[in-house]
């Protein structure tokens, strides 16, 4: 049953590729256009609505267990038999591997149906759907894989599939450089990935999930590994991570790959493969939970990268740039909660971040659908009437997002924020909250930017905007829904028992079964003591503060923000801001540019050297052989006399020899 | 005066000759083919006479092993050329310059 999840979008995409995109129907079967898209739309969502039917019944299936039973194993065959190291291709249907297939086939098929409208003047349309296709066949293996080969399949699946379609218009260089610039940042990530699982097969004699984490739980095998190797195996994995979910150092290829059509942003770029890391640290628990060095490493990373990237997202004016630098702020969030143990709390901003990131990326595309290709929000504004459910939509994403209360990413952010705070990581959470003050901040500047205030629409656009088809409306209603109700399946616990409810935390309850082991509890010594409702309360006013600033400079005072980007002191930093304080022009000038000027060196050397050696041996052969030629006339008689003179001078020789 | 095994040998030093002679300056291909066989068979005269005089069975059996190679070669260069006629409708080994490097 489980194989049947991860095989239809792969018979969906062979269907697409193979008949459609090579143009087989159209020109051998002699089809045309019209039913062509109706089937490429047809088989394109079909697919990934039965994977996510059978997700679902999968999901109903496991609630019907008792809670520690909840797992199911589907081996389909040997993969790899040789000798000590065996891998199988076994599949695993736990409640973790559940969340994140619900998430991948379910929000992967509202954005399949919305990219019926918003593909639809494209000529690769076929092409599009075959790629969206193959991307969710690799995201599901890499879930459900019960293996780290397994799981490394689905790992670099996903990232050609990303390659593909960052650099689906390939024909701009631009667009196909972002893919190429995709495609290595994360290669770097994945070299680190790799040595992790040599290293966990070296460590633990096995790559199997089982066999690994049963080891990893047992006291009598662990006593004889250092603590240092776990650390060693932890980071490396998580480089990994850092590659594919766009932490700092790595996280340069995000903002780029915006060049890919804006559903492929939603889905990839922000709801599904960039959470991957997070999958695959919340899976490692029982690694990750055993090395505190590593958790700490994590946490001050994830912490820098949330607060870094909304600083950089306050001055973007790319509607679609501010949503990238926004999604490597929230996964930084996830890190944060993964990264001190709190898994499930990680895995809930996990979910509510793919409802209310997949909204905005999808309202955001809308957006540009209406504009006619326009991203730059200078060029906007005053949109709300002209297209209201995509306002609407797009002001509900920006609200759960801000983490405003009651709404879905109240909640998630809510739980990651106090479980960073009572672990101990006292700064590590003001990070947090700071940066919550400045998501709220940069969302309500670009929702009014966007849909409020003057238009500033050039007029030969402005006749042409129109809300945009249902296809593409009604994915952004749903997801809205999702985005406003989706918090309460996982509200934490103390707030439930404010109101007198206790089990309030579904999410937790079904998807700790999971999680394997917890980090050893550590007395805690606060700088601060706050309680949890002080803690919600810092929460609530980093949102109320940020929306009200957002308020204040981008709609009441609409020209107050320009002047103090002027003013004297801030200049330099909005200029940092701006230009995303010069990253891609430092790893420039420090890798690619050395990296370039080695290549050139090399590239000297075996021009002049190596093939100047090689081209010199044949040019000398080649004179010899030219001055030769002479002698082969081609008479025979010619041949027989300088034989004939030859035998004589050999016989005169020996002659001559002899009677010395 | 008997003959010795110097007028055996001085036949077949006068046959060579006129057998490299022929392949030097004939012009004609079959020509050429019997005058390689002249020198062929002025060799097998010098292993016959030396074998009797040195009284070793070992230059007969040479011989013999020659004449039949010559025998296998005379059938090849013969069916070479009646090829070569019949493409060139001539024997005129100074046409044959094909291989000219």
């Amino acid at each position: 049953m489980i194989v049947w999840i991860i095989l239809v979008p792969l018979i969906g995409a062979l269907i697409n590729g193979l008949v459609f995109a090579t143009g087989f129907y159209k020109k051998v079967l002699g089809g045309d256009e019209h039913t062509e898209k109706s089937i490429v739309n047809i088989v394109g969502c079909g697919v990934v609505l039965i994977s996510a039917l059978i997700s679902t019944y999968l999901f109903v299936h496991l609630l019907s267990l008792e809670p520690e039973n909840r797992q199911m194993i589907q081996m389909l065959f040997e993969w790899i038999p040789s000798g000590e190291f065996t891998v199988s291709f076994e599949l695993l249907f736990d409640t973790l591997s559940c969340v994140m297939a619900l998430i991948v086939t379910w929000i992967g098929f509202f954005i399949h149906v919305y990219s019926i409208g918003y593909m639809h003047h494209d000529e690769s349309y076929a092409k599009y759907f075959t790629y969206l296709n193959i991307f969710i066949f690799f995201m599901l293996i890499l879930v459900l894989g019960d293996s780290f080969p397994l799981m490394f399949v689905g790992w670099e699946g996903v990232g050609l599939a990303s390659y593909l379609l960052i650099g689906f218009w390939y024909g701009d260089p631009e667009k196909a450089y972002a893919g190429r610039k995709a495609f290595i940042v994360n290669r770097i990530g994945d070299f680190g990935f790799i040595l992790g699982i040599f290293l966990i097969f070296f460590v633990f004699g096995s790559v199997n999930y089982q066999d690994v984490f049963g080891k990893a739980l047992d006291p009598a095998f662990m006593s004889a590994v250092p603590a240092a190797v776990m650390t060693a195996i932890a980071l490396l994995l998580f480089v990994g991570a850092v590659g594919k979910s766009a932490q700092i150092p790595l996280y340069v290829w995000l903002p780029d790959a915006m060049a890919g059509p804006t559903p492929v942003s939603a889905l990839i770029h922000a709801a599904t493969m960039v959470t991957a890391g997070v999958y695959m640290i919340a899976r490692c628990n029982a690694i990750y939970s055993q090395s505190h060095t590593a958790q700490v490493i994590i946490v001050t990373i994830a912490a820098l990268t949330a607060f870094f990237a909304a600083s950089i997202a306050l001055t973007q004016n790319d509607i679609k740039k501010v949503l990238a630098y926004s999604t490597i702020s929230q996964l930084g969030y996830m890190f944060m909660g993964i990264g001190i143990g709190a898994y499930t709390a990680g895995l809930f901003h996990l979910v509510t971040h793919a409802f209310f990131k997949a909204l905005l990326f999808l309202g955001s595309g809308s957006v540009i659908h209406a504009l006619s290709g326009e991203q730059d929000i200078r060029n906007m504004g005053g949109l709300r009437r002209l297209i209201p459910v995509t306002a609407i939509t797009f002001l509900v994403g920006t609200l759960a997002i801000s983490g405003v209360p009651f709404l879905s990413g109240f909640f998630s952010k809510d739980n990651i924020l106090g479980a960073v705070y009572e672990g101990g990581y006292t700064i590590q959470w003001l990070i947090g909250l700071i940066t919550a003050v400045l998501t709220a901040l940069y969302m309500g500047r670009l929702y009014l930017l966007t849909f409020e205030g003057k238009s500033s629409v050039s007029a030969s656009v402005k006749d042409q905007i129109h809300e945009s088809p249902y296809t593409m409306t009604i994915p952004l209603i749903i997801l809205a829904v999702l985005s406003i109700f989706g918090g309460y399946m996982g509200v934490p616990e103390f707030m439930g028992e404010l109101v007198g409810i206790h089990g309030t935390n579904l999410f937790d309850q079904f998807v700790s079964s999971s999680i394997l082991l917890e980090p050893v509890e550590t007395v805690v010594h606060h700088l601060l003591h706050l309680s949890h409702v002080t803690l919600i309360l810092f929460s609530i006013a980093a949102a109320v503060i940020g929306i009200a600033i957002a308020f204040y400079l981008y709609y009441m005072r609409p020209l107050l923000p320009g002047k103090i980007a002027e003013g004297k002191n801030i200049e330099p930093v909005y200029k940092g801001s701006l230009n995303k304080w010069y990253v891609d022009e430092l790893y420039d000038y420090i890798i690619v540019q050395p990296f370039t000027y080695l290549s050139n060196l090399a590239s000297y050397f075996d021009l002049k050297y190596i093939d100047g050696s090689v081209n010199g041996v044949a040019g000398v052969v080649k004179e010899m052989a030219l001055t030769l030629r002479a002698a082969q006339t081609g008479v025979l008689r010619g041949y027989a006399t300088l034989m004939a003179l030859g035998a004589i001078a050999i016989l005169v020789f020996l002659i001559v020899w002899q009677s010395f | 005066m008997g003959v010795s095994v110097e007028h055996y040998f001085v036949l077949s030093a006068i046959l060579f000759v006129i057998g490299a002679y022929g392949v030097i300056a004939r012009k004609n291909l079959l020509i050429v083919l019997m005058s390689l066989e002249l020198m062929l068979n002025a060799a097998n005269l010098a292993f016959v006479a030396f074998s009797r005089a040195l009284n070793d069975m070992t230059g007969q059996v040479f011989m013999i092993m020659s004449i039949t190679v010559a025998a296998a070669e005379v059938a090849v260069g013969l069916a070479l050329v009646v090829a070569v006629y019949a493409h060139r409708e001539s024997l005129d080994i100074d046409l044959l310059k094909m291989l000219k490097g």
